[in-house]
């Protein structure tokens, strides 16, 4: 079996065995990297002497027994928005290109002191504001299953690299699905953890209640030893969780019996719904009753309005974390004449450098938002989505006091070909429909493959659970993982 | 002086930099002067995916001034963004409190600068934290454009102060200013540092007149650039008569034109019209989503307020109190050393209670340490006559061991020579007591040598007199002038 067809733990086993150096796993991947990312443009940004230097670190760090993950030696993808220092972290965005931070974030801290080995920089969606990876200023992504299709997005390299082999772990980041909806559309499994359990620190923000970076990879037991390295409090996250970092591995062997699993009857029943995704929750059903759950109908009664309260709480938000990329500090930067209604050349050079460097999916957002703040229209916007976004929430704990974990789609249809919805921003927001209410609730939420459509696109579904119940979350697709609901599976289109 | 037609009303803004030793927001130093952007990190460079995390300390002094200015402390306060581009700027907004801020309603209490004895009371609408923003440096007489921005006081603590408009007149605005910064100077919050914008004020002034039985208001303006406390009386009372002139020309209404920024020039002693910010100031606040609101536990308040939630003890207008009620200080007085500190304020006490009479100190300190103090620029904490020294030295004169010019000689020995015993310095400078025959003998031999002297005293003239005890100390530097003057007039008139 080739390294690609392995999972991350079963790479870290060998790797600590000493069957295998973390050096040679990350020049296999490099490799194919080097040979496989051209179809799907995934990687964005790729530093082969560094990544096998930090690999030699990790064997050497191993050989000394620094090392204590089971992760530790394994490659892992990074998204686009999570700073490394020194390496160009530019979130798509012509505004940021070429920018390479001064400071690494936590999160990749993190993975970076468990030993794991950064392959690369991942291709999303300008500043995470999208679900196809269409916006980036470096081209569009491809999904590995069908390269007509997009992988998904915001983080649609981070899914594609794992579906291409090109990795064997990666990290995105969620604001309203973006990890879990290319996670979908490229048949892996992708988690956004509960808000504030994986530090925020060097996630370039995007709607800062909502983001939360999240691990995508083969297995469950591979998304739990990754969760394992970045999940914790920070200091220098004021709404990082203290709560204590349980043993994600540890229950994932327990049994399901007496688990009631709600599914969310206006998911299920919406109209936009593929037949075929259908089936796959109904698949869910059927097998998690067979192992012994209690299989109940919730309702999420808010379901209808969580779209427009996304898309009002997460552009006003974004309207102000991103007004910093004004040209003067950093990034990009363009002069010129000043314009109409430019009071001042400093005036006209801010202007320019946002018209220009910000494509017209961020300039559409930062409009929204700045709309929904105005004096005038902010209680009217802002804040009656605050108050819906409080209704949703308490659509998810009522929910809760009858079950343990939530079961439904995770989008309305599979991979959609690229360019299908991008003229149209309205039809690319409903995709989020399903997924929006974990981020505006804060809850754990977990995207898993259900096999492939008749197209031989993937399927997937999602599960829910209550706020820092990862460990449940992780136990039902764990105990379905291992009934065979879902296995590891590369797409075939590939090297 | 003929009374003015209308009645100037005046509310000031005042923005104190809190001293605590790193910023608002994260942990660079504050402290000022230092060398262009070196006091900087990726938090207050607001670098994208860098997040604020609140110094715990701006806060306890911010609720120490809220104490201290009788304000309601808020049990809950939060964080919210205010939204507007300026290139000193660098997040493209500022962290600040918009609707619930630390510090509701309180008032401070200061002497009415023209009627001694009596005091003033101006009610305080709020007080709230912001960081502050950089600086920029415009190099306009080098004839380019050339812009400099310093970050350095970039996310520094302050505290925005904000009165009703409830002064009366420039001196009194003057007066409010000076109590505040000695109250915070007490409360060791800020070093209130004007020139080095520790301590900036902002007035909202206008004017109420009154015409035909009704009264009207003129168009409220902002005067900022208010950096001395001559600068607020000046810029008040140019503003004053220029927004009475304009009346008269436009007879323009509160109402009739919107609110003005106008900026004190203080070479050129006027205020001149600043830019129009962004049309009605629409800085779309919203709750900042990066950091979590505050909540201040009842304890933490009493801890804050020394013991039982009273307010804070040892404050300028009790100290004055303390002066006029229990030391018989005039109020003027009690002013004068209230006002040198806290410090002056412990060597008055600790003079009065080795035994010195309250009131001699109180001149001694005015007259004789406090010049000396001015001369030197030394500090009280440092200075060589300590309080216990000074009270031996006042209550020998008190008792007629010595008389008080000699005791200024003592004084003045001690700074020179250092400290010593008092019968050290009286050896020293020869000081000893004359009996009243050696001083009559003295006084005999002055009247010989002085005809003309005698003549004037004889017809009434005194004046004389001084000149005499002048010549007596030149015969005997330890002649009592008092005595002289005694024996003098007595053998005069007994002639």
């Amino acid at each position: 079996m080739s390294i690609e067809q392995l999972t991350a733990l079963e790479i870290g086993r060998r790797i600590a065995a000493g069957e295998v150096s973390s050096r040679e796993v990350t020049a296999h991947f490099l490799q194919r990297i080097e040979g496989g990312n051209a179809r799907i443009n995934a990687f964005v940004h790729v530093d082969p002497e560094r990544s096998l230097q930090l690999a030699e670190d990790a064997d050497r760090r191993l050989a000394a027994g620094e090392l204590t993950s089971p992760l530790a030696g394994v490659p892992i993808a990074i998204k686009d928005i999570l700073c490394e220092e020194g390496v160009p972290t530019s979130c798509g965005s012509r505004m940021l290109e070429g920018f390479a931070p001064p400071y690494t974030a936590t999160a990749v801290q993190r993975l970076l002191d468990a030993g794991m080995v950064p392959l690369g920089k991942t291709n999303m969606d300008e500043f995470a504001m999208g679900g196809s990876t269409e916006t980036s200023v470096y081209g569009v992504s491809r999904n590995p299953w069908d390269l007509e299709r997009t992988p998904g997005g915001s983080s649609g390299g981070a899914a594609a690299v794992l579906a291409a082999g090109l990795a064997p772990l990666s990290i995105g980041s969620d604001t309203g699905g973006s990890v879990r909806q290319p996670a979908a559309f490229c048949g892996v499994c992708g988690l956004k953890p509960t808000y504030g359990r994986i530090s925020r620190y060097g996630l370039v923000a995007f709607a800062s209640s909502l983001d939360q970076v999240g691990p995508l990879a083969h297995t469950i037991e591979d998304i739990a030893a990754c969760l394992q390295v970045l999940a914790g409090h920070d200091p220098r996250d004021s709404t990082s969780l203290a709560a204590e970092v349980p043993q994600y591995a540890a229950q994932l062997g327990r049994p399901l019996k007496g688990l009631k699993v709600g599914v969310i009857r206006e998911h299920v029943e919406h109209a936009a719904l593929d037949g075929a995704i259908r089936l796959a929750v109904e698949r869910g059903q059927q097998q998690l009753a067979g192992l012994g759950a209690q299989i109940v109908e919730v309702h999420l009664p808010h379901t209808q309005y969580s779209v427009a309260t996304y898309y009002l709480v997460a552009p006003s938000e974004a309207s102000g974390n991103l007004s910093r990329y004004d040209g003067v500090h950093y990034g990009f930067r363009q002069v010129g004449s000043a314009g109409a209604g430019a009071a001042s050349p400093l005036d006209a050079m801010i202007s320019r450098s946002r018209s220009v460097g910000f494509g017209e999916e961020v300039k559409r957002r930062i409009m929204l938002g700045t709309f929904a703040l105005s004096s005038g229209y902010y209680d009217a916007y802002y804040k009656k989505g605050q108050q819906v976004r409080r209704l949703i929430a308490n659509d998810y704990q009522t929910a809760f006091e009858q079950v343990d974990v939530l079961l439904g789609p995770v989008t309305p249809t599979t991979a959609f070909k690229l360019g299908e919805k991008s003229s149209d921003p309205v039809q690319m927001y409903l995709c989020d429909l399903f997924t929006v209410g974990a981020n505006l609730a804060g809850v754990p939420s977990l995207s898993i493959p259900a096999g492939l459509d008749e197209k031989g696109l993937p399927l997937a579904v999602q599960l829910q659970a209550p706020v820092l119940e990862e460990p449940r979350l992780l136990q039902v697709a764990h105990q379905m993982q291992r009934a065979g609901f879902f296995e590891q599976k590369l797409a075939n289109d590939t090297l | 002086m003929t009374t003015a037609p209308y009645k100037i009303v005046i509310g000031l803004e005042v923005h104190v930099q809190l001293s605590t030793e790193s910023k608002l927001f994260c942990s660079c130093e504050t402290t000022f002067g230092a060398p262009p952007n070196t006091q900087i990190c990726p938090v207050c460079l607001g670098l994208p995916g860098a997040l604020p995390v609140l110094n715990r300390r701006a806060v306890e002094l911010a609720i120490r001034t809220g104490l201290a200015l009788h304000c309601e402390i808020a049990p809950e306060t939060k964080w919210d963004r205010k939204n507007y581009f300026y290139p000193d700027l660098p997040k493209g907004y500022q962290i600040s409190q918009f609707d619930q801020p630390i510090c509701g309603p309180g008032y401070l209490d200061f002497p009415d600068p023209e009627r001694d004895g009596e005091s003033l009371r101006v009610r305080l609408i709020r007080a709230h934290l912001e960081e502050d923003a950089g600086k920029s440096m415009h190099d306009e007489a080098a004839g380019r454009a050339d812009s400099r921005i310093d970050l350095n006081r970039t996310g520094t603590p302050l505290l925005e102060i904000v009165s009703e408009p409830d002064l009366r007149s420039a001196p009194a605005a003057k007066a409010f200013l000076t109590e505040l910064r000695l109250l915070l100077t007490y409360l060791g919050v800020s070093d209130c540092n004007m020139q080095e914008g520790s301590l900036r004020a902002d007035a909202n002034v206008n004017l109420h007149i009154d015409k035909e039985g009704r009264t009207l208001a003129t168009p409220i303006v902002e005067v900022k650039n208010l950096n001395s406390f001559r600068a607020v009386e000046r810029a008040l009372n140019y503003e004053t008569q220029r927004q009475y002139d304009a009346w008269l020309k436009t007879g323009q209404e509160m109402g009739q034109a919107p609110k003005q920024t106008r900026g004190w020039d203080d070479a050129a002693g006027v205020t001149v019209p600043q830019r129009e910010k962004e049309e009605s100031s629409d800085y779309r606040y919203f709750p900042d989503p990066d950091l979590v609101p505050l909540h201040i536990a009842a304890e933490q308040l009493q801890s804050l307020g020394q013991g039982g939630g009273q307010r804070l003890e040892g404050l300028p207008a009790a100290l004055r109190r303390e002066l006029e009620t229990e030391h018989g200080l005039k109020p003027y007085d009690a002013d004068v050393i209230v006002s040198q500190g806290r410090g002056v304020v412990e060597y008055f006490q600790s003079a009065v209670s080795a035994g010195a009479v309250a009131k001699r100190v109180s001149s001694w300190i005015q007259q004789d340490v406090l010049r000396t103090l001015n001369e030197t620029g030394g500090s009280i904490e440092t200075f060589p006559v300590g309080a216990a020294r000074l009270a031996e030295l006042l209550q020998a004169i008190e008792t007629g061991e010595l008389d008080n010019s000699r005791g200024k000689d003592v004084f003045q020995y001690w700074l020179t020579q250092g400290v010593s015993e008092l019968s050290v310095a009286k050896t020293a400078l020869g000081i000893a007591s004359v009996d009243r025959g050696e001083l009559e003998a003295l006084c005999r031999e002055l009247l010989d040598e002085n005809p003309k002297v005698v003549e004037q005293v004889r017809e009434g003239n005194l004046k004389g007199l001084g000149s005499l005890i002048g010549a007596a100390k030149k015969k005997n530097p330890n002649a009592d002038p008092k005595l002289v003057r005694e024996l003098c007039q007595q053998l005069i008139e007994a002639l």
